[in-house]
């Protein structure tokens, strides 16, 4: 295990931070005492270690997608986050996170979940764990990703409605936020991507950069040679952090970024806010933010419920603001009809945040064929096929 | 000079602030609210710019603040409405109450009108001390006060420099949670602030959860040079949505009791 790269803020602008209420300082500074002597502490890394192996079904294999490649005409490697348990790359982090918790002693558990993912992770370590476990989940979330909301509660967590705002991720964040403002001793909160206050973006981003860690070794070792380009789509940024940090010292290989276009980028269906944002200060951080002139946080929509909030994490902004990242947007239609192509092509159901990064790669691969891509397919599709039928079926009316 | 320093002069003061969000249910009623409070008795004013994600606060403002939004509240109509109260009372202490996202995204010029609407002081919920440099020196350069919050859990050698860094007054927040009326003071609320007074001879007033006169009075009686009560009128506020002269009529009740412990001072110590 890498020790942890340490950054309170990001770029000259000094993205990120930690921009909480007064009672919530104490707390964070408690979280961030708690990893750094914990990364450190051999019988908590190789616990970790055990649990990335035994629980979470890790390594996960890089593979080549053979029949995509050369219908597209260019090399498309899938680094498989859709197989680790749970199915999706979120495990990594809650294995982490809570292990971190009961590292500090804490009894109970907090989180918030948009596509549900998150929230699965959560309720299945937390189980494993013996923790009791609260997730704030929107009104629409619930609604369509209702087989994860049945996954949490077998796993015994207590799933409760989130009726402000839209109903999505930023108001299941909110609520989350006040409980745990409200429960500071016994509470841990584990926070669903590597956004949120110092020091959840690197702390998420410690526990998640697995992936591109063990994805550029199988290129090497499979392949032979490191991609030209990576790809992976961007909610609050966990998978994407996690698969670009092994590649920020290869001035070579380039990163994409997957963004939700939603019904398109004008107005506000849509969740782009590495395109779309402006600098502003929310959920304990500073980065980019969709938002009206006066500071209101926008409404968004997506159809990956995982892709579908309003900010972006803050060392991406830095990474795009300094060229390191290139941006791509792909619209519902498109993540639908890369939905679609993996799994007729491939074999494999994709989640719709993770059709998002295919159809980006797809995208790469008509403007340039000469490219060896790695993309990471950040979970699996089941959840979302209640929405896919739905939708074919109201297409064919 | 800041009105806030003439108020908390005597240090012995025992000032009642009412909370107010700005525009709730609507510019002119908020208008008409404010002037009855402070006819009523209000020391001074803290007041809401209302934030559509409020994650310091709890269902009784968070409906508040929307209430406002929907009826149409910016940052100007918030800024006018303050110049309105200030036209109408020279002399009260007037400090805001903000998120920071809607003060950050004004820049440098969003303080410049605050100051010129007639504000003493500002306090923001989601700003820690450490990342607070250049908000404080947007407030210097346009004299404003600074306001930092302290916690049940802040440790007490940073709560002291929090009330060294605070202009105006420090605010403390009574316990741990959202903002909301609570039907009781607890023990723990008590503890907390009477410990404060041992830390500084600086002013600071409490809020979060105080819902009773008797309770404004136990907290003064701690040795607090402020209450302030912000829920428990926003409450009001949504139960008569079609008679705010009802809510207004409770608010003034609940000020006019207040004043009258104020005056009241045991003989402590
Ligand atoms: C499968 C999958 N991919 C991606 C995401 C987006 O999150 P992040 O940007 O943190 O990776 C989610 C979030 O729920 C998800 O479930």
């Amino acid at each position: 295990m890498t020790t942890a790269s340490w950054e309170r803020t990001f770029g000259e602008l000094c993205y990120g931070g930690s921009y909480v209420p007064e009672s919530l300082v104490h707390v964070l500074d408690e979280v961030q005492k708690a990893f750094l002597t914990a990364i450190d502490d051999p019988a908590f890394v190789s616990r970790l270690d055990k649990l990335h192996r035994e629980f979470g079904g890790r390594e996960t294999p890089t593979i080549r997608a053979d029949n995509l490649s050369e219908r597209w005409g260019t090399g498309l490697f899938l680094k498989r986050e859709d197989l680790v348990h749970g199915g999706a790359h979120k495990l990594n982090s809650t294995i982490g996170q809570i292990l971190l918790a009961e590292y500090m002693g804490k009894t109970r558990i907090i989180s918030e979940t948009g596509a549900g993912q998150h929230g699965v992770a959560t309720a299945m370590t937390a189980a494993k764990f013996g923790l009791p476990t609260d997730v704030y989940m929107g009104v629409v979330d619930i609604e369509r990703q209702h087989s994860n909301v049945r996954r949490m509660q077998l796993h015994g967590a207590r799933v409760i409605p989130v009726s402000t705002g839209r109903g999505t991720l930023k108001d299941a964040i909110n609520e989350a936020m006040r409980d745990w403002i409200t429960n500071v001793g016994e509470s841990y909160h584990c926070f669903g991507t590597a956004a949120g206050p110092f020091p959840y973006p690197s702390l998420v981003k410690h526990f998640q950069r697995v992936i591109g860690d063990e994805a550029r070794r199988q290129m090497l070792e499979g392949h032979g040679a490191l991609p030209t380009d990576v790809i992976a789509c961007i909610g609050g940024g966990s998978n994407a952090i996690g698969t670009y940090t092994a590649f920020l010292d290869d001035p070579d290989v380039r990163l994409w970024a997957a963004e939700p276009a939603g019904t398109g980028l004008d107005g506000t269906n849509h969740a782009a806010a590495l395109t779309r944002g402006s600098v502003g200060v929310f959920h304990g951080m500073k980065s980019l933010w969709l938002q009206n002139e006066d500071g209101q946080i926008a409404p968004t929509h997506s159809i990956a419920a995982g892709l579908d909030y309003p900010g972006v994490g803050p060392e991406l902004v830095e990474l795009m603001e300094r060229g390191r990242l290139g941006v791509i947007t792909v619209t519902d239609s498109e993540a639908v009809e890369a939905f679609e192509v993996l799994s007729q092509a491939e074999g494999i159901i994709p989640a719709f945040e993770s059709a998002h990064a295919l159809a980006a790669t797809w995208k790469l691969a008509k403007e340039d064929r000469d490219r060896t891509m790695l993309m990471c397919l950040s979970g699996r599709g089941d959840k979302d096929l209640e929405s896919y039928w739905k939708l074919s079926e109201g297409n064919d009316e | 000079m800041n009105r806030f320093h003439t108020l908390f002069r005597d240090p012995d003061a025992r000032a009642f602030i009412p909370f107010f969000t700005l525009g709730d249910p609507d510019w002119e009623t908020s208008l008409r609210i404010i002037d009855s409070a402070v006819q009523a008795g209000a020391d001074a004013l803290e007041l809401g710019f209302p934030f559509a994600d409020p994650i310091s606060d709890g269902p009784t403002n968070q409906k508040s603040m929307a209430r406002a939004l929907r009826a149409g509240s910016t940052f100007d109509s918030c800024t006018l409405l303050v110049a309105e109260v200030r036209n109408r009372f020279p002399e009260l202490p007037i400090s805001l109450l903000l998120y920071y996202n809607l003060l950050f995204c004004q820049e440098r010029e969003g303080y410049r009108k605050l100051a010129e609407a007639g504000v003493d002081a500002i306090v923001i919920s989601d700003l820690p001390m450490e990342e607070s440099a250049y908000h404080v020196d947007c407030l210097k350069s346009n004299g404003l006060g600074c306001v930092h919050m302290v916690a049940p859990n802040t440790p007490r050698d940073r709560a002291r420099t929090l009330f060294d860094e605070s202009d105006a007054f420090t605010y403390v927040i009574s316990r741990f949670g959202t903002t909301g009326a609570d039907s009781r003071l607890s023990d723990a609320t008590i503890e907390h602030v009477t410990r404060l007074r041992a830390v500084t001879e600086k002013p600071y007033a409490v809020g979060f959860g105080i819902s009773h006169p008797d309770f404004v009075r136990q907290i003064w009686d701690t040795g607090a040079n402020g209450v302030i009560v912000g829920s428990h009128f926003s409450s009001m506020i949504e139960h008569n949505p079609d008679a705010p002269e009802v809510a207004i009529e409770g608010i003034c009740a609940f000020i006019a009791e207040v004043k009258s412990h104020s005056e009241a001072r045991p003989v402590t110590l």
